[in-house]
């Protein structure tokens, strides 16, 4: 069988996704039996013109970490695509936008009126502002165009399969592996390497079903070590999430944010929660409800810690 | 005609960038620019934020050294909220930093740096990788190399939940105790990285230092720069990556300033140029004079080297012995080459691993007095800073009196070394490139040679990568035309 070709792209991403390929350890030499990587930027030498020049779906396999926040995070994802047979959303980036996405909070205007105007650091009396064409005394540079919204990978271009997590967890990037080699792949637009039951499955802490009066930032919880954070009153997201990470967070003591995604039935992670952690509330009062739920702050950036983009409807 | 050189993307770093390479009529390099071409806006999308999330969220600014950041970002909460963690805490965390530099460097040394040096930078491009670098120095070395970066990895996933991205630090403290059986695993694993560390010295002596041809390049000047050096020491003015104040020494080795994180504003200061999306960050009392190095210039770095240049020693045995043999065999402090900052990297894997072995055998180790009390803390600002793996890191936050993130400034590791890595590339380019050259591959690689010193890049990936895909410069004329392309073997 000849050996298929991989190919691995970052957008606007951390490198984590590529550290967690790493992270399968010995592992990593089956994957270069099967495989030669003919494009990742961290770790091998070919540049944009190789990829472009590369004939249509003659790599197997691509894989594309970040979200899309740049003319050339987009430029590159069509690229990808049209030399891909087979297109992979790796980590929550380019699944559902990441924490990149609460760049969606603001907009370009005012990341860059703070980045360089106001931030106290700044000592820029000229008012200069990196543009996407600069003149400089030997010629004039260029740099791409920054959007004003992060997307997420499946609205710039068409997807295949979808690998969650930030990053993805070591182990299930190894089973994925193990399905890629055997062949037998999932139907297309599948999430893969998670599971379709909520965290709480995987969760080692006792659930009581205990009500509750108010909510606890972290900081100041007396957390027990034992009973699930949410019947201790600390906000987990959890019971909106997707398995699949084995409750890593939760095993050191702190709540999930939810980097798994949103569960296969709900279109979106934050309702999903807020159901949640309005449920454990201990009455049956709307007034009462609302006012403990208010107790949780900064509910937007908690809910939709990793995908503001994508609480539109994905078709 | 002048000619042009872009590489687009460059690559094996972490991260996006991309260089343009100008020459004048008779092909001697006029300019060289160091861009990057993507900002992502952190500062911003932190306002609103809850201030005891942040160390969750900052760690997407690096999947590589997310530690840093992660650590970096609960020094700012502790005083935002005005507390000091327990010591058991504060090893804790730096337990996990120690193994997290062990894991950075490694990656950096073995997988990426080691190939110019171990195989040689004229090489054939086939064999100037790590598996060349494997083919030379054996296959046992090769998987020790996998089990030692894998270890440290896991010592930071059993403190920090996951080693990408950590979860374990909380305003004033941490939010998990390790157990007995996990500190004996931690302290066992810290006795092999001591081993390996030394090993990594002797390898460099062997293969590097005993080479004339080797020895001559890290010290040409065209690896040369003359820069002020930045770097973080203790009470001794030791070497220390979590904590201490930072230590600013000029190009001449004489001690310019030493300043506690909440001043840092005195000290740095950011320039902005149309060309990247990247500021520069500069000596805020010399005043910016430009890309330029030099007694004159406010131009720093922040790299192992300028660490090492920027301490009076090592605090750990080992690693002190390495420091002074260093500075022997390269003539005193400070050291200006460029290259040397792989061997400088080395010498703060050996003390990384050392200290991990000392944090493991603290008593005080396995305590669970984890957390300072809040109660009644009022939050509102707090900088914190320590050593990432590529150089010195400031968070500084405000909150209003709940704790909502109202401002956040980051100066990163790297943003430092802009102006630093500009200059390398252009005197590179500029020793190398000149009226009838021919640009060969190997003189590229030597070019790229200069900005991977700066670089902790990721690239033990490159361990299971076949081959290496080619090295592409297109040459273009001053509208953009592309006049010949030079396309490596």
């Amino acid at each position: 069988m000849a050996k298929l070709k991989i190919a691995k792209y970052w957008a606007d991403c951390c490198g984590g996704c590529d550290v967690s390929l790493l992270d399968i350890d010995a592992k990593i030499l089956d994957v270069a039996k099967i495989a030669d990587i003919v494009f990742w930027p961290i770790a091998v030498d070919a540049k944009y013109k190789d990829l472009e020049e590369m004939k249509d779906k003659s790599i197997d396999l691509g894989f594309f970490n970040g979200s899309i926040h740049t003319s050339e995070h987009e430029h590159i994802a069509q690229i990808m695509r049209e030399k891909s047979k087979i297109l992979v959303a790796y980590g929550s980036c380019a699944c559902s936008g990441g924490i990149p996405s609460l760049a969606n909070f603001t907009d370009k205007e005012s990341i860059f009126e703070w980045v360089y105007h106001q931030g106290p650091s700044n000592d820029n009396p000229r008012g200069a502002e990196p543009g996407t064409r600069a003149k400089v005394p030997e010629g004039v540079l260029s740099l791409p165009m920054l959007y004003d919204k992060v997307k997420r990978l499946d609205e710039v271009v068409e997807v295949d399969y979808y690998l969650p997590g930030c990053p993805p967890y070591y182990k299930r990037v190894a089973e994925v592996i193990d399905v890629v080699a055997s062949g037998k792949l999932p139907p297309k637009g599948s999430v893969v390497g998670a599971k379709d039951k909520a965290l709480c499955e995987e969760c080692p802490r006792e659930r009581k079903e205990k009500k509750i009066k108010e909510f606890v930032r972290p900081q100041f919880a007396k957390d027990d070590g034992k009973t699930c954070l949410l019947e201790q009153g600390i906000v987990c997201m959890g019971p909106a999430t997707r398995g699949g990470c084995e409750a890593r967070c939760i095993r050191a003591n702190m709540p999930c944010r939810g980097c798994y995604g949103a569960l296969p039935e709900a279109i979106d992670q934050g309702a999903g929660a807020l159901s949640a952690v309005a449920s454990i509330i201990d009455s049956n009062d709307p007034v009462v409800i609302e006012k403990v739920v208010n107790q949780i702050v900064d509910p937007a950036g908690t809910f939709y810690r990793f995908g503001l983009p994508i609480q539109r409807v994905r078709s | 005609m002048g000619k042009r050189y872009t590489i687009d993307p460059i690559t094996r770093l972490e991260g996006h960038g991309k260089i343009e390479i100008f020459t004048d009529d008779d092909g001697n390099v006029l300019n060289a620019y160091f861009q990057v071409p993507q900002l992502r806006g952190f500062e911003t999308f932190c306002q609103g934020r809850a201030v005891e999330e942040l160390p969750r969220i900052v760690t997407r600014l690096c999947g590589v050294c997310p530690e840093a950041h992660h650590l970096c970002s609960a020094k700012a909460v502790d005083a935002v909220y005005g507390v000091e963690p327990p010591s058991s805490a504060k090893k804790l965390r730096e337990l996990m930093y120690m193994a997290h530099f062990v894991h950075s460097h490694i990656a950096h040394f073995y997988a990426l740096a080691a190939a110019d040096f171990v195989v040689g930078p004229h090489a054939p491009v086939a064999e100037r990788n790590i598996l060349g670098v494997v083919a030379k120095v054996g296959l046992k070395i090769g998987g020790e190399v996998i089990t030692q970066r894998s270890n440290a990895q896991k010592v930071q996933e059993i403190i920090g939940g996951k080693a990408t991205h950590p979860v374990c630090a909380l305003p004033g403290g941490m939010s998990r105790a390790i157990t007995e059986e996990e500190r004996a695993q931690i302290e066992k694993w810290g006795i092999s990285a001591v081993e390996f560390g030394e090993f990594g010295l002797e390898l460099f002596n062997d293969v590097v230092l005993k080479n004339k041809d080797y020895v001559e390049v890290i010290k040409s000047d065209a690896y040369s720069l003359n820069c002020h050096n930045m770097g973080l020491v203790d009470e001794n003015n030791k070497v220390n990556f979590y904590d201490g104040k930072v230590r600013v020494v000029d190009t001449k080795g004489k001690e310019l300033y030493k300043y506690a994180p909440k001043d840092y504003l005195d000290y740095v200061a950011e320039h902005t140029e149309q060309f990247s999306y990247l500021k520069f960050p500069f000596l805020k009392k010399i005043g910016w004079k430009g890309i330029v190095d030099g007694q004159e210039s406010s131009v720093y770095w922040a790299t192992p080297l300028s660490r090492l240049n920027a301490a009076d020693g090592m605090a750990t045995p080992k690693a002190q012995k390495a420091y002074e043999i260093f500075y022997k065999a390269l003539g005193g402090k400070p050291v200006k080459a460029t290259l040397a900052t792989h061997w400088a990297r080395l010498i703060e894997l050996l003390y990384s691993a050392e200290r991990w072995l000392e944090l493991a055998r603290d008593p005080e180790i396995t305590s669970t007095e984890l957390r300072a009390d809040l109660t009644g803390k009022i939050p509102h600002e707090g900088m914190g800073i320590l050593e990432a793996p590529r150089g010195t890191l400031t968070h500084h936050y405000l909150t209003d009196e709940k704790g909502m993130v109202q401002k956040v400034n980051l100066i990163v590791g790297t943003t430092n070394n802009n102006a630093p890595i500009s200059l390398s590339i252009k005197k590179a380019a500029q020793g190398l490139i000149k009226k009838g050259t021919k640009v060969s591959e190997g003189v590229l690689n030597m070019v790229e040679m200069a900005f991977r010193a700066y670089d902790p890049c990721l690239s033990c990936a490159s361990h299971s990568i076949p081959g290496r895909a080619p090295l592409v410069i297109n040459i273009r004329d001053k509208n953009g035309e592309i006049l010949e392309t030079i396309k490596s073997e």
